[in-house]
């Protein structure tokens, strides 16, 4: 066994994270106040810094524009009826028809897709994190023969071009029966969650400290009961990030279901969607159409509104270290 | 402590990497193997054929027409996404009023725009190419309708046009990934110790100065592992979702937008041709094996430990 107290702080913790969120303080402020060698409103104020600070103002808002605009067109679409849709695209509802919604609910398959994503996300994130945190963490703190290879493996496996692995898993997961099935999705699903999820875990897992482990040992613990009762717990923040960042990969896939599940009745969301679109353009639905898409939308942008703070951790964790 | 150390390390790796071995290494090793077979997908019969179906790939236009347009993907995108995300950073974190108290100061307001950028990431790429492919509508979309209204005759045909179609796939995927490279550059900047900017500035630097002599070579290691991430998204599922989604065929029109993830899932699953599939697949590994190399060897340079 390993003793590793590095001094690296977790990856959550890294410094800068803390203020990248930041609510109406702009980072930077905020970090001056540690170092204070600043002096103290000495600086001759120049005219630079103003009429950039108007250019830099005005490339910002357009681009925050340029974000939000297209989400509000959708939002404003999905309440108008099919003929101002055509008419008018940039103009207001006359009218909410809020039809529009329930249309797309239930004639048009969305309770059905969200309830298959939220079966396929709900069991791959939690065997995602399982069995991710068991390897990482056997990976982190034994030394036996093989874990440099196996590390390797799996972090090979987050820049290979997964299309390729597709066209042979289609058929390996109808050999084995589970092709358009749920439990087949899932499984695949965890199976590419996995390198990102060690690649990350094993990293967090090193910067914990071990003289707790090791206090379990000498009270009798076995490997199993201290990796579940004291270990797992310990490792919350970095399971919280790899979780976020699996989930909104998970319950956002558009690839993997396309390929290996395209049975009707067990599509997902993002992949429903878009047969939606295919089928309902030939029948002119467009203001139902509109609803679905902004009703996809709509949990995971709130979601994000929520856990502001944990998403911008979770996704942008990876990519930090 | 040593007790039961070996069967406690197979017990937790034994069903992990069973699975992993089956469904991911297992279908890679395969899919290689495939490429010099001339199996269908159809029938479990094939046959070696050694080279044919490469000798076949560099024949097929098609394929060099998915090759090139992968290659404006994965060059393109990551340039014009990475550089706007870095003045957008910079602007947020460094292009602040000055104010006492600080050398250099982000903008007013600061923290509500990087919540705004980050919006399409958060997006399945499939919903934002969708919501896009209704935006280029030449007739009821919003794109046309907004040129309409202030007064523009230029109704482009978007998605439909050949030599705009491509760009405007493109465009999409800039859209939604510049808000997480500034939220991630934006936190390597506010790990840069002030002290560099107030001596820079001191010394009488300009903002472009101070840019390109701190916050660039500071912040080059993020810089590089977002370019290898972003690479790989162009390369693999995002050019896919975006491609197959919003263009007509889909690649089209007149194969101006096929990348090669499309061809690969073409070949496979429309033309009943795996093993041809795989062989494009292969060459799509070459190319993002090729990729990630040369960004790291072009980052090659010393660590500034700070």
């Amino acid at each position: 066994m390993k003793t590793t107290e590095t001094p690296d702080t977790p990856p959550s913790a890294a410094p800068g994270s803390d203020s990248a969120t930041g609510g109406g303080v702009p980072g930077p402020g905020r970090r001056v106040s540690k170092d204070d060698s600043a002096p103290e409103g000495k600086k001759a104020k120049s005219t630079e810094g103003g009429v950039l600070n108007v250019f830099s103002h005005g490339m910002l808002i357009l681009w925050a524009f340029m974000v939000v605009l297209p989400l509000l067109w959708a939002v404003m679409t999905s309440f108008k009826d099919d003929g101002s849709i055509f008419g008018s695209p940039w103009s207001l509802p006359h009218k909410l028809h809020f039809e529009n919604w329930s249309r797309a609910w239930n004639q048009a398959h969305m309770s059905d897709y969200f309830a298959n994503t939220i079966i396929v996300v709900g069991f791959s994130l939690l065997g995602t994190l399982v069995l991710g945190s068991m390897v990482a963490y056997v990976l982190a703190r034994f030394d036996f023969p093989g874990n440099r290879f196996i590390y390797y493996l799996f972090v090979a496996g987050m820049s290979f071009p997964i299309m390729l692995a597709l066209v042979p898993l289609f058929y390996v997961l109808n050999n084995m029966g589970l092709l358009n099935t749920l439990p087949g999705l899932i499984l695949t699903y965890i199976a590419y969650s996995l390198p990102f999820t060690v690649f990350f875990l094993t990293s967090f897992f090193r910067t914990l400290p071990t003289s707790i482990a090791e206090a379990a040992f000498v009270d009798g613990a076995s490997h199993t009961r201290t990796f579940f009762q004291i270990m797992l717990p310990m490792a919350r923040p970095g399971l919280i990030s790899v979780g976020i960042f699996n989930f909104l990969g998970q319950w956002n896939q558009y690839m993997l279901p396309t390929v290996l599940n395209t049975d009707p009745d067990k599509k997902v969301l993002s992949q429903g969607l878009v047969e939606l679109a295919t089928s309902q353009g030939y029948k002119g639905d467009w203001s139902g159409l509109f609803a679905g898409l902004v009703m996809a939308m709509l949990p995971v942008l709130a979601a994000y509104i929520v856990f502001q703070r944990q998403v911008v951790q979770g996704l942008t964790a990876g990519a930090l270290k | 402590m040593q007790h039961g150390k070996y069967r406690f390390i197979v017990g937790f790796l034994v069903a992990p990497l069973v699975l992993y071995a089956v469904f991911v290494i297992w279908p890679f090793i395969q899919s290689i193997y495939y490429s010099f077979t001339d199996w269908t997908g159809l029938s479990p019969d094939f046959k070696m054929v050694g080279f044919a179906n490469y000798t076949r790939m560099f024949h097929d236009d098609v394929f060099w027409k998915s090759l090139e347009h992968s290659v404006y993907f994965v060059v393109l995108l990551p340039l014009v996404t990475l550089s706007l995300a870095l003045f957008f950073a910079f602007m947020l974190n460094v292009g602040g009023r000055r104010r006492k108290g600080a050398a250099v100061t982000g903008v007013r307001g600061a923290g509500f725009y990087k919540i705004a950028y980050f919006f399409p990431q958060v997006l399945s790429i499939a919903i934002v190419a969708l919501l896009f492919r209704f935006a280029y509508n030449p007739n009821d979309g919003a794109f046309n309708g907004a040129l309409k209204a202030v007064g523009i005759t230029w109704q482009p045909e978007w998605l439909g046009d050949p030599k705009l179609a491509l760009w405007a796939v493109m465009a999409v995927l800039v859209w939604s990934t510049v808000g997480f490279f500034v939220v991630l550059f934006s936190a390597g900047m506010a790990s840069i110790p002030k002290d560099f900017y107030e001596a820079a500035l001191l010394d009488g630097a300009g903002r472009a100065t101070t840019f390109f002599k701190i916050t660039l070579p500071l912040l080059w290691d993020t810089i590089q592992s977002g370019w290898v991430y972003m690479g790989i998204m162009a390369l693999g599922a995002e050019a896919f979702a975006t491609v197959q989604i919003m263009t007509v065929g889909p690649g089209g029109p007149a194969y101006s937008t096929t990348v090669l993830p499309l061809y690969v899932y073409q070949s496979a699953f429309r033309d009943a041709n795996a093993a041809y599939a795989t062989t494009i697949g292969v060459a799509l590994l070459i190319v993002t094996l090729l990729f990630a190399a040369v960004v790291m060897r072009l980052g090659r340079r010393e660590r500034l430990e700070y």
